[in-house]
């Protein structure tokens, strides 16, 4: 008898946790309605909104173009986007945002800026600027999840990436073109999440 | 000739005059719980490679060579040493944020992978900093560990 719980257990956890991420999805389809029922149909697999923000405008387009000069395997181009990058990043008011996010969000900040800077300080190094782009955009998805967006970003992952262990990068569209490794493997990586704006 | 004897002398005299500046200080005796190989209880054939290759730069505590007692070596030494804690500084490691932690990290692997540390500048003097291709591979397994732990 024994033997034969074990399986039936796992069993009914498998259709258990089955049903409740179904359930999870309906929610976030309710949320907004038809436009993420098309989006769902594509390779898009998971949404998350955010509060609409523009306090992080200037930090985003300045992300974008870092991340698209990567993509041209343009080391020179990368390296002045990081300076801009930089720069936005010291106007970044965290003294506006609320008090419960601050010190997060002071790491997130201090971490950034000291990856913008090493990206700008590489020219000529592109290998060096992408590691640094990775931990960057880790920070600019968790600063956007805080703080919000004014436009919608794709979270996009490449599984292949620092040894096989992955990394994402956000991107403006979800047309695959990959910044950490440019024209090596431009089409390497997959839409992970649709980060929408409430 | 005169003014090459004049500039010989003023030489001689600025020379000596600088090596009243006081020499290198970056020795605090105290390991600070933020230490790198403190926090992450780091076993004692890693420390010891950290310790020989990296904390003279990159912590508080700095093993100086004979010549640092020498102006103005010591100065450049010492601007030096100021560059490298900003950077990465092990005695601080574990007052860094988690996500710091990781990048940092990733940064110190990567940099001993591509043989960019440590500095062959230095590496030429300090023959024991060196890594062999058994402590290169050991260091950056452990590192490797830990970083993925985080």
């Amino acid at each position: 008898m024994n033997t034969m719980k074990k399986p039936m257990i796992l069993l009914s956890l498998v259709i258990f946790s089955w049903g409740a991420f179904a359930q999870h999805d309906h929610s976030k389809m309710g949320h907004s309605g038809m436009e993420s029922k098309k989006k769902d149909k594509s390779s898009v697999s998971s949404s998350i909104e955010v509060e609409h923000s523009k306090s992080v405008t200037n930090i985003i387009d300045n992300y974008l173009a870092l991340k698209n000069a990567l993509v041209e395997d343009n080391s020179k181009k990368a390296a002045s986007s990081g300076k801009s990058l930089y720069d936005a990043l010291s106007k970044f008011n965290i003294s506006a945002q609320p008090k419960s996010n601050q010190k997060e969000l002071g790491e997130i900040i201090d971490n950034a800026s000291e990856n913008a800077e090493h990206i700008s300080e590489n020219s000529g190094k592109i290998d060096h600027q992408r590691e640094h782009f990775e931990s960057l955009s880790t920070d600019l998805k968790d600063l956007i999840v805080l703080t919000g967006s004014d436009r919608t970003l794709y979270q996009t992952y490449c599984p292949m990436y620092n040894n096989s262990e992955g990394g994402i990068w956000l991107s403006e569209t979800t047309g695959i073109k990959n910044p950490f490794y440019g024209s090596q493997m431009l089409k390497c990586g997959s839409v992970q999440q649709e980060i929408m704006v409430k | 000739m005169k003014w090459l004897k004049r500039f010989g002398i003023v030489l001689l005299i600025v020379l000596a005059g600088i090596q009243f500046i006081p020499s290198g200080s970056n020795q605090s005796s105290e390991v600070p719980s933020t230490d790198f190989v403190k926090a992450f209880n780091i076993n004692e054939d890693i420390a010891q490679t950290l310790s020989n290759s990296c904390y003279d730069c990159h912590s508080n505590h700095t093993n100086y060579p004979w010549y640092n007692r020498v102006q103005p070596i010591s100065l450049l030494l010492e601007n030096h040493i100021e560059k490298a804690k900003e950077e990465l500084n092990f005695s601080e490691f574990a007052s860094y944020s988690t996500r710091k932690q990781k990048i940092k990290l990733k940064s110190i692997i990567s940099q001993i992978e591509k043989d960019e540390m440590p500095l062959a500048s230095y590496t030429i003097i300090h023959r024991n900093a060196r890594l062999s291709k058994e402590k290169k591979e050991a260091l950056i397994d452990y590192l490797n560990s830990i970083r993925r732990s985080l």
